[in-house]
Parts: C-alpha cells; sequence; structure tokens
C-alpha cells in the first residue's frame, strides 16, 4: 500500500487531459492527483466527486489460472474503453470518451479505484449514471434480465472474468434472483408415485376379493355336486353304497394302489 | 374351518424378512456414532462380545418360539404359560407405539427423495429474505442443510408447548409412506415375501456404491483415521502406535462402552417387538432356525461396521471440505484487505503471511483479526452427531458438496427409504399377525380390512408428528417409548422359556421340530448370562432416569441458530410415564387378568358342582 504522497495544488485542472494523470481519492473526500512522472498536485474537487468513485477488484488468478495474464496499462486502457463504451449508451452521454475515465491507486491486488468525467472534466459523473450505465441493479429483478445485465456480461467477457472475478465494490451485490417454477417439482414426482401406489393397492385388493369369491362359490359348489352324487347312488342302487368307495379324498388311491402292488417286506 | 397358515414361499424369503427388519437406520445412523466415541476400533470389542453373549441367544430364543408356538406373540406366550398373555400385549403395544413414530422418518425421508429431483438441491443455497437484500436471517445464523431440515421440513416451533398446526407437506408424504407400507402387507406374506427381496438387497446395493464413491473423495482418510484415533485428552508420548493402543485398552475398561454395545445389539435386533416371532410363525417346523439365527446377526453386525466406514470417509470428506473452504475465506479476506496480488497467499503459507502482517501492519491487522476464523479440521470432524441429524443435516451437507449431487442424493434417501419401509414390515407384523390369529377378529374382517385399519390409526395418530412440534414429539416416542418396556419384555421372555415353561421341555420341543439337538451354549445364555445382562442394562437404565432428574430435550431456536436445552413441561413427562407404563403394565395386568378368569371359572365349577 502506497503512503499518502504530499498535497500541492494543481494549478490547472486541464493537465487531467491528456490522459497522463490518475487521481487518488483520500479519505476526507479530497483528490490528489499524480503525474506519471512522480510529481503530485493536488486538487480540492468537491467533496461530492469522491463519492462518485467505484472501487474494482479482479480476481486474475482465481479465475483464470495458470492462463492468468498480467494486469499492465495495456489492460487499463481496454477497461477505460468498457466504462467509456457503457458510459455511451445512458442517454445524453453519448460523448463520452476514453479520457474521461480516469483510473487510480492500482494496487498488486489487481485493484483500482475509477471515476468518469463529464467532457468539461470539472466534475464527475454522478454515481447513479455510471451504475445504471454499467448495468448493476440495485434491487435483484426476477425473471430474464439479460437486457439490463448486457453491459456487465460485456464487461466480463472481455476480461474473461465474471461476476465473482471482476467486482465492483460499493455496490450493494446483486443476488441471483430465485427461480420459482410454477409447480414445486416435488409435487409433480410425488404425485406420480402417490398414483402409482394407489393403482397397484387398488388391484391387489380387487384381485383378492375376486379370489375370496371364487373360493366362496367354490366349496359351495362342491358340496352341491357331492350331494347329487351321494343322492343318485342312494337312488340309483337301492342300497347304500360303501362311502369310501364314492367319495374322493378321503382315500388317497395312490397309496391304496400302491399297496397292493408292492409285496410286503 | 382352519385354512393352513401362509409360509414364506421359500426359507430364503425369511431369511430375508428378517434382514430387512433388523437392518434398520440405526445401523447407519447410531453404530457409527457410537463406534466414533468409543474409540473406533476398541469399541468393536464389547460390541462382539455382546454380539455372541446376548444378541444371538435372544435372537434364536424368539426365532424358536415363533416357530414352536406357530403364532403372533400374544398367542406364542398365552401357549407358553396363560399367566404370560400380558407379555404378548405389550410387545404389540410397544410396537404399535414404533410403527406410529418410525414412518415419520420414511414420511421426511420421501420428502427428501422428492427434493433431490432439482438443480441446485434446495438444502445446498439460502434462501433470499423479505427484500431480496440478503439471505434469510435463520439460514445465515444456521446452514443451508440445518435451514431445510428445521425450517422447510420440519417448520420446528421453539418448544414443545407450541404445537403449531398439521404441516400438509409432511402429511402427504406420511400418509404416502404408509399406503406403501399397506401395500407391502396387503396380502401377508405373500406380498412381504416379495418385497423383502428388495429391502433387503437394494440397501446393500447402495452402500457399496457409497463405499466406493465415499474411498475415493478426497478427504475421506481424515475421516477414517478419525475413526481409530485417540480423542483428545490423551497425551501423545511416545510413539502414535503406542499411545492409540494405549487408549483403545483405555477404552475397554470404560463401563459405559460395554453398556451402549449392548444397548446397540439389543436393539439393533429388534428383539421383543414381537416382529421376530411373527415372521418365525410362518416357518415350515423344521426351518434349521439356528443357522438362521446366527446367519442374521451376524449380516446385521457387518453391515454396521460396513455402513460406519462408509459413514466415517464421507465425514472426512465433509469436513475436509467445510476446513479447505474456511481457509480459502480467510485467504480471500487477507488479499483483499491488504490488498496482496491474488494468487500469493496459499494454504501453506498462510500461517508466516499472516505474522508477517501482523507486525508489518499492526493497525490494519487488528482491524481484520476478528473477522479471521480459526480454521481447525478437528472441530469439523468432532461434530459427529446420531440420529435424524445425522441422516439429514450432515449427509445432505457432504452431499451437496459431491458432483452430480442429484443422483448421490437420490441414491442415499432411496436406500433410507428401503430401510425404513423393511423395519416397518417387521413392526406391522408384529401387530398384525396376533390380531389375525385371533379367532374372533378374523372372523368378523377379511386380512386386508385388519391391515388397513391399523395402517389408518396409525397414520392418523402419526400426522401429530406432523406438526411443527411434532419433532419434539418424536423425540419423546423414540426415546422413551422402546427403552425401558423393551427390556423388561425380553427379561420376562427369557425367564419364562427358562424357568416357566422348563428349559428341558423347550429343549426336547426344538429337536422334535427341527431334528438338531440343542447346543449347551444356547442353554447356558438362554439360562444364565443373557437375563443377567438384560437385568443390569436394565437396572442403569432405570437409575439414569431417577439420576438426571428432569428429563430435558433440544429445542430448535431459530434466532440463534442453534439447538438449545430445554426442560419438558409436567405434562408432557406424564405423556412419558403414560408411554412406558401402558406397555410394561400390560404384563402384569395379563397376569392378574388370567388369575381372575380362572378364579371365577373354578367358582362356577365349584357352584356347578
Amino acid at each position: 500500500m502506497s503512503p499518502s504522497r504530499k498535497i500541492l495544488w494543481a494549478p490547472n485542472p486541464s493537465f487531467l487531459e491528456a490522459g497522463k494523470s490518475t487521481i487518488k481519492v483520500l479519505a476526507d473526500g479530497r483528490f490528489s492527483v499524480w503525474h506519471r512522472k512522480g510529481v503530485t498536485m493536488s486538487w480540492m474537487g468537491p467533496r461530492e466527486d469522491a463519492e462518485n468513485a467505484f472501487k474494482v477488484r479482479l480476481s486474475l488468478r482465481t479465475a483464470l489460472g495458470d492462463k492468468a495474464y498480467a494486469w499492465d496499462t495495456n489492460e487499463e486502457y481496454l477497461f477505460k474503453a468498457m466504462v467509456a463504451f457503457s458510459m455511451r449508451r445512458v442517454p445524453n452521454r453519448e460523448g463520452t470518451e476514453i479520457s474521461h475515465v480516469l483510473l487510480c491507486n492500482v494496487t498488486q491486488r489487481v485493484s483500482f479505484w475509477f471515476v468518469v468525467t463529464d467532457p468539461s472534466r470539472n466534475h464527475t459523473l454522478p454515481a447513479v449514471e455510471v451504475q445504471s450505465a454499467i448495468r448493476l441493479p440495485l434491487v435483484a429483478v426476477s425473471g430474464g434480465c439479460s437486457s439490463l445485465r448486457m453491459n456487465r456480461n460485456r464487461i466480463n467477457n472481455a476480461f474473461f472474468l465474471n461476476d465473482q472475478t471482476l467486482e465492483f465494490l460499493r455496490i450493494p451485490a446483486t443476488l441471483a434472483p430465485p427461480t420459482d417454477p410454477s409447480v414445486p417439482i416435488w409435487i409433480i414426482i410425488f404425485g406420480v408415485i402417490f398414483c402409482i401406489v394407489i393403482v397397484a393397492t387398488m388391484l391387489l385388493i380387487l384381485s383378492g376379493i375376486r379370489q375370496h369369491r371364487r373360493k366362496n362359490k367354490g366349496p359351495s359348489e362342491m358340496e352341491d355336486t357331492e350331494d347329487k352324487w351321494e343322492n343318485t347312488v342312494k337312488i340309483e342302487n337301492g342300497i347304500p353304497c360303501d362311502p369310501l368307495d364314492m367319495k374322493g379324498g378321503h382315500v388317497n388311491d395312490a397309496f391304496v394302489t400302491e399297496d397292493e402292488r408292492l409285496t410286503p417286506l | 374351518m382352519d385354512e393352513a397358515r401362509p409360509l414364506w414361499a421359500t426359507p430364503l424369503q425369511f431369511v430375508f424378512a428378517c434382514i430387512s427388519y433388523a437392518v434398520g437406520l440405526g445401523n447407519v445412523w447410531r453404530f457409527p456414532y457410537l463406534c466414533q466415541m468409543y474409540g473406533g476400533g476398541s469399541f468393536l470389542v464389547p460390541y462382539i462380545i455382546m454380539l455372541t453373549v446376548e444378541g444371538m441367544p435372544l435372537l434364536y430364543l424368539e426365532l424358536a418360539v415363533g416357530q414352536r408356538m406357530r403364532q403372533g406373540s400374544i398367542g406364542a406366550w398365552r401357549t407358553i404359560n396363560p399367566y404370560l398373555s400380558g407379555v404378548g400385549v405389550a410387545s404389540v403395544v410397544v410396537s404399535f407405539f414404533l410403527s406410529m413414530y418410525y414412518n415419520v422418518i420414511n414420511a421426511w425421508a420421501f420428502w427428501y427423495l422428492f427434493h433431490s429431483f432439482q438443480d441446485p438441491l434446495p438444502w445446498s443455497v439460502c434462501p433470499l429474505n423479505g427484500n431480496r437484500t440478503g439471505y434469510d436471517e435463520e439460514c445465515e445464523k444456521a446452514s443451508s442443510t440445518q435451514y431445510f431440515w428445521y425450517r422447510k421440513t420440519l417448520n420446528i416451533s421453539p418448544s414443545i408447548q407450541e404445537s403449531g398446526a398439521v404441516q400438509w407437506e409432511p402429511a402427504l408424504c406420511l400418509i404416502l409412506a404408509w399406503l406403501l407400507v399397506y401395500l407391502c402387507i396387503l396380502r401377508g406374506t405373500e406380498s412381504t415375501g416379495k418385497v423383502v427381496y428388495f429391502t433387503a438387497l437394494l440397501p446393500y446395493c447402495v452402500l457399496i456404491v457409497y463405499l466406493v464413491r465415499g474411498l475415493t473423495l478426497h478427504g475421506a482418510t481424515n475421516g477414517l483415521a478419525y475413526m481409530f484415533t485417540p480423542k483428545s485428552g490423551i497425551p501423545t508420548r511416545g510413539s502414535p502406535a503406542l499411545s492409540l493402543l494405549a487408549f483403545q485398552m483405555e477404552q475397554l475398561a470404560n463401563p459405559k462402552a460395554w453398556i451402549n454395545a449392548a444397548t446397540q445389539i439389543f436393539f439393533s435386533l429388534g428383539l421383543g417387538f414381537g416382529s421376530l416371532i411373527a415372521f418365525a410363525s410362518y416357518n415350515e417346523p423344521s426351518n434349521n432356525c439356528q443357522k438362521h439365527a446366527v446367519i442374521v446377526s451376524i449380516i446385521n453386525s457387518s453391515t454396521s461396521i460396513f455402513a460406519s466406514v462408509v459413514t466415517f470417509s464421507i465425514y472426512g470428506f465433509k469436513a475436509t471440505f467445510n476446513y479447505e473452504s474456511c481457509l480459502n475465506k480467510v485467504i480471500l479476506l487477507l488479499t483483499n484487505s491488504f490488498d496482496l496480488e491474488d494468487g500469493f497467499l496459499t494454504v501453506s503459507n498462510l500461517e508466516e503471511v499472516k505474522s508477517y502482517l501482523a507486525s508489518a501492519y499492526p493497525s490494519k491487522y487488528s482491524e481484520v483479526f476478528p473477522q479471521i476464523k480459526n480454521c481447525s479440521l478437528e472441530s469439523e470432524l468432532e461434530t459427529a452427531v446420531q440420529g435424524t441429524g445425522l441422516a439429514f443435516i450432515v449427509y445432505t451437507e457432504a452431499i451437496k458438496n459431491m458432483e452430480v449431487s442429484q443422483l448421490w442424493s437420490v441414491l442415499y434417501f432411496f436406500m433410507l427409504l428401503m430401510l425404513g419401509i423393511g423395519s416397518m414390515l417387521g413392526n406391522t407384523a408384529a401387530i398384525l399377525t396376533p390380531l389375525t390369529d385371533s379367532k374372533v377378529i378374523s372372523s368378523y374382517l377379511p386380512k386386508e380390512a385388519i391391515s388397513g385399519l391399523v395402517c389408518l390409526v396409525s397414520c392418523a395418530i402419526g400426522l401429530v408428528f406432523t406438526m411443527e412440534a411434532g419433532n419434539y414429539w418424536f423425540d419423546i416416542f423414540n426415546d422413551y417409548a422402546a427403552t425401558l418396556p423393551l427390556l423388561l419384555i425380553v427379561l420376562v421372555e427369557a425367564a419364562a422359556v427358562c424357568y416357566l415353561y422348563g428349559l428341558r421341555r423347550f429343549e426336547s420341543d426344538l429337536k422334535a421340530m427341527t431334528g438338531h439337538a440343542l447346543n449347551w451354549y444356547w442353554k447356558a445364555m438362554w439360562g444364565g448370562v443373557s437375563p443377567l445382562l438384560i437385568i443390569s442394562l436394565f437396572v442403569f437404565y432405570l437409575s439414569d432416569y431417577i439420576i438426571t432428574g428432569t428429563l430435558q430435550y433440544q429445542a430448535w431456536d431459530a434466532s440463534q441458530g442453534q439447538l438449545v436445552t430445554k426442560d419438558y413441561p409436567p405434562y408432557a413427562l406424564a405423556i412419558i410415564g403414560l408411554l412406558v407404563a401402558s406397555s410394561t403394565m400390560c404384563i402384569p395386568l395379563g397376569a392378574l387378568g388370567t388369575f381372575i378368569v380362572r378364579r371365577l371359572k373354578r367358582r362356577d365349577t365349584a357352584s356347578v358342582a
């Protein structure tokens, strides 16, 4: 972290024009400007201007690993270009140039501050405008907000980064809008399984009832035929026949014949 | 007219039924916890000893009684001795309580299973708060998995007094769970016999898949090592191996380890509920139930050990993941506060850089310092839990960090469901078999109607557990409905068979039935060792309850995002007492009832004569 520079009065704010200077925001809201050659000057800008500066933080190593590129002045130029591009899409700001975007206090992290000045370079543009230009919604909006996030996505893509690795601080984080489907998924699956179980239960119960009915019919039918058989036998012969010969099931014929066939040991 | 008793189609179905009943959720979420509490490897010694001395003999006893008497628990004990019909009734009452609250776990498993088909998993992200400026407060204080369990699933109230309303979502899942159980038991052994193939085998498939996945996870070895290493308080002097051995020896001398091993074996096998008697009553009389008893108990214990290896590798993964995220957060914090180069701070140089920063920029460092968390792998591992907390909070936290987490989540909750349904089949069999055996009831209603009624009544009462305070009532039932009564029931069972019925008589019955002679080992265990063990367990628990005085429970405090301990209100204590009394009192009341009936009969015959 660089120690605070000695503060001098700037003779002319037009020094900012050439793009050779960068602005540092001090804790009490004053700006200090220092030239690349090491000369420092300060400009007591209005306090509001300090509030219009944004801190940006990039995490190149985290995002890209070995493919991380070095952050140099060319990258800074690209960043200024992206911010200027975003500003141009704001109504009344179509004339924003790259030189209107000022970066300062670039650290090793990589992090820096930037402000966007108006064409006259007298004051900085309000934070709200810059925010809306980069399309950082203050409040999460549900549903697709692709058009709103377009500029932010383009800035991210220019650097191969995403919202987590290219952070604009001092701005409340955009929380991912919750995606609520109209019918919760779990109810659908529940409904399917519920119906399957009910259908299977009904099938089992019905087949059980049918089996019961068949069993109830079965013995009663058998009893009828047996009675008929008995009656016919009695009627036909007049003499009650030996029940053992007539009634099936009381004697296992297989065993009877076996005993007769096999010679006893 | 008596139709033949329904039988299992093959002896394999009987074995699978016993396995799917015995291997339940306790194997997955209680044993790993005990294993870790009492020193990992050294816990296996009391566990295996208790298995051979207490588990196998009592399991064999129950199976033999059921197979010999060929009736449910009420009929079986009445046949052994008419004064013991109360034992059977007590078993049925305890099984009824158990099935009421156990199926709620299946309902929760269904709930999580249905929610596993989303991307991202609902318990992996916190929902936004009302005005969408941040995450929900309760979720921030606790974790997203705890929030999903306590708020979205249970919608738990701050205390047991505030019952709240019935939550319709868990209620729907409970109804579905009961419908599924009804479907499985509808036709008796015919349907149960086919279902147990799935409920016994599928959990093993999932466990094997999880074992392979768990062992290949990053950080799994941390968890496994933790299971076997000494806990804090043991100075590691000399070689680590020696101190490990010393610790394990020390744990062997700890009576709590032995008591917990005995308790775990006892409840894991599901003794005393009457389910085993019911299952065995559907056996062919010549079935070799001794072999089956040994097989089932060994499989049950091996599953516990197997499941704890899986659980600990998952623990290790979760703890390592959390530890590394914590470190990454600290790194990010320092990198951003001091504008260091991105990627400069790594895990290896973190400590040196911290001390450098503290000395170089003391003021700024002291500003940042309060936000720097002390990350510790040990403290992450120490969040060992048991019960529903393990299954629904810790495991889900580990699953959400795996790749293809939806698949793992579906597999895991499907396995929990299989385990739970398998145990429910046994529980309902314990209730239904005595009811269908009773001539009075079965002459009025067919089997399907009796099953339906039992399921309906249990479901209706079980809706209590879906209220906002339902989880507190669940804990009451889980802790008190079965523990003491079961010990008493099994004690009376063992004593009755050995001393009332007569060990010799039982031995000759078994010999006539199965054709094998009874080994002296079983006689020794039944007659002496096992009852003594149960008596000591019973005395221990009773004295523990008495000494502790007021019973307390863990309530979820939404404002703090953590559990707090509270006392039970008087009416809850009364209900606990009622739960325990309603089952234990059946035993003396049954004996008294039989005594009175006999007296009246004698008086009648005397007056007639």
